[in-house]
């Protein structure tokens, strides 16, 4: 007799995004076609968007400060209560990577849609990620092994692994507070900016807890998909070069990267698979890396224990929906995942920023047409009428495209841009389509040090 | 006599600046928030702050006045 595997709707019949914007209508679209019921929470800044109106039901959290909405947990988990909401999925950004909040939704007595509150406390602390990664037998760069407190630490520190050195907190996120240094008095100064940021978005009180790595010069930012079974398996779904980013933040995603040899390909996501086993990863998890694209070898980054802005590019290739597989997955079913990947997508983010020196730009939508047809997906937030505020980030909608080569993919990103209509707030399509003019990137031979050269 | 504008919406995050004190030409005056970026305000003039129209938290509209420097 065969046991028969346990299903989604077995454990929960609805499900509350704790999010916002675009990754929250895209998380209700996948609940709503599995039928499961979607809950909406927003802010008092939010109420006109899209996904508030899309879900089944809606919460009003507060004003529109995170921290009396977003983030503010005893809201979030009442608005799941008094909507009869049985699982919370969390997005990323807020509370994606927060083991406390975890730890709530599942104490009370909720599904919680992401890793174990253990795995994302093991991650989430840079440092001991390094060292776990480092005994998992995933290569690390050389770097600090315990938190660096003070600049005459970071100094002694950074001359024994040696400029130039990465400086960033051990617990911040989003390239928030990064900065190089290739010197001693720049390192003063980046010590500084990474210690603010420290302090700003959740300091415990007992000082700055800074990281050291020693910095690749012709780096590409290359990260691996992996998703962690319901039967304990982890598989990796192809990595995603994200080396186009301005201010340590990414603006371009591709997959496959088009600076890996196959080799390096095989090695990452191997390694990619033992980092999820070491932790017991469950669900999807991104295990990013640096690559030196001169010696075609990588190093462990940092590991994201949740959905990733840039997903669909990895759904395009593989036609797997990685929020179903997060949802399944939650609720212990079994599921089946063929990890082939077909074809190459390419994602812009459109953000509400200047093309120029990315400077942010909100503003009500006087006009947004977006682009469609073959191999278009497009992702988006807002919808014309509304408004992007300055209190959130500044990604207003993801533009994917699939085609069967790269280069059918770029064509159809030209295209696809050309044909985006965003009248009101400020946006970076003309930087997307000078990228895509650009030598470097349409031979795709790039890295990390790109968008600061077109702009220098 | 120079106006120091906001260049875009944002929120007054810290004002660093009292009116009544001497500045040069670099220094920054308040740093806004926007969207999750800090954006400092700086003056590309030397003087002394006579007017300061912003205090921490609140929003300002691309154009607003910030301060006056003379």
């Amino acid at each position: 007799m065969v046991e028969r595997s346990k299903g989604v709707h077995d454990v929960f019949e609805s499900v509350l995004v704790a999010n916002r914007g675009e990754i929250a209508r895209r998380i209700i679209r996948t609940v709503q076609r599995m039928g499961l019921r979607a809950v909406a929470v927003y802010s008092e800044a939010d109420a006109d968007l899209p996904f508030v109106k899309e879900a089944d039901e809606a919460i009003l959290l507060g004003p529109a400060n995170p921290a009396q909405s977003y983030l503010d947990a005893g809201k979030v988990l009442e608005a799941a209560r008094a909507s009869g909401a049985q699982a919370v999925h969390p997005g990323y950004g807020f509370f994606s990577e927060n083991a406390e909040f975890a730890r709530a939704v599942i104490g009370a007595g909720l599904v919680w849609i992401g890793p174990s509150p253990e795995s994302i406390e093991q991650m989430g602390d840079k440092i001991n990620a390094r060292n776990l990664m480092e005994v998992a037998g995933v290569p690390v760069a050389a770097g600090t092994r315990e938190p660096v407190t003070d600049v005459e630490k970071a100094v002694a520190a950074a001359a024994e692994i040696g400029y130039p050195v990465m400086v960033k907190t051990a617990g911040g996120g989003g390239g928030i507070g990064m900065g190089v240094a290739h010197d001693e008095a720049g390192l003063a100064k980046a010590f500084e900016t990474a210690a603010r940021a420290a302090a700003r978005f959740g300091g415990n009180g007992e000082g700055p807890a800074i990281l050291l790595e020693r910095y690749i010069e012709r780096a590409r930012h290359v990260e691996v998909q992996i998703l962690g079974l319901a039967d304990g398996t982890v598989v990796a779904l192809g990595e995603r070069d994200c080396s186009v980013q301005r201010r340590h933040q990414k603006v371009v995603e591709e997959t496959p990267s088009p600076g890996i040899s196959p080799e390096l390909r095989e090695r990452m996501l191997a390694a990619a698979v033992r980092a999820g086993e070491a932790v017991g990863y469950r669900g999807a998890g991104t295990v990013e890396c640096l690559v030196d694209a001169d010696k075609q070898d990588f190093v462990f980054l940092e590991m994201n224990t949740r959905l990733q802005v840039e997903h669909p590019v990895t759904e395009l290739v593989t036609g797997i929906d990685l929020v179903e597989q997060q949802l399944r997955i939650a609720a212990g079913e079994k599921t089946d995942v063929a990890a082939a990947v077909n074809g190459h997508a390419i994602e812009f983010r459109v953000y509400a920023e200047d093309p120029k020196r990315f400077f942010p730009g909100p503003g009500k939508i006087d006009v947004w047409s977006e682009p469609s047809g073959e191999g278009v997906r497009v992702d988006s937030g807002y919808a014309e009428g509304t408004t992007v505020t300055p209190f959130y980030d500044p990604l207003m909608a993801k533009l994917c495209v699939f085609g069967q080569t790269r280069a059918e993919a770029l064509d159809r990103a030209r295209e696809a841009v050309a044909a985006f209509r965003i009248e009101g707030p400020k946006n970076n399509l003309p930087f997307c389509a000078e990228l895509l003019e650009n030598p470097e990137f349409a031979t795709g031979d790039y890295d990390t040090g790109l968008v600061a050269r077109m702009r220098s | 006599m120079a106006e120091v504008r906001a260049e875009m919406v944002a929120n007054v995050w810290k004002v660093l600046v009292s009116e009544g004190d001497t500045v040069e030409d670099g220094d920054t005056l308040v740093i806004l928030e926007s969207m999750k970026m800090e954006i400092p305000v700086i003056t590309e003039d030397d003087g002394v702050v006579v007017q300061l129209k912003v205090a921490e938290g609140d929003v300002v509209q691309e154009g607003d006045l910030i301060a006056v420097i003379e």
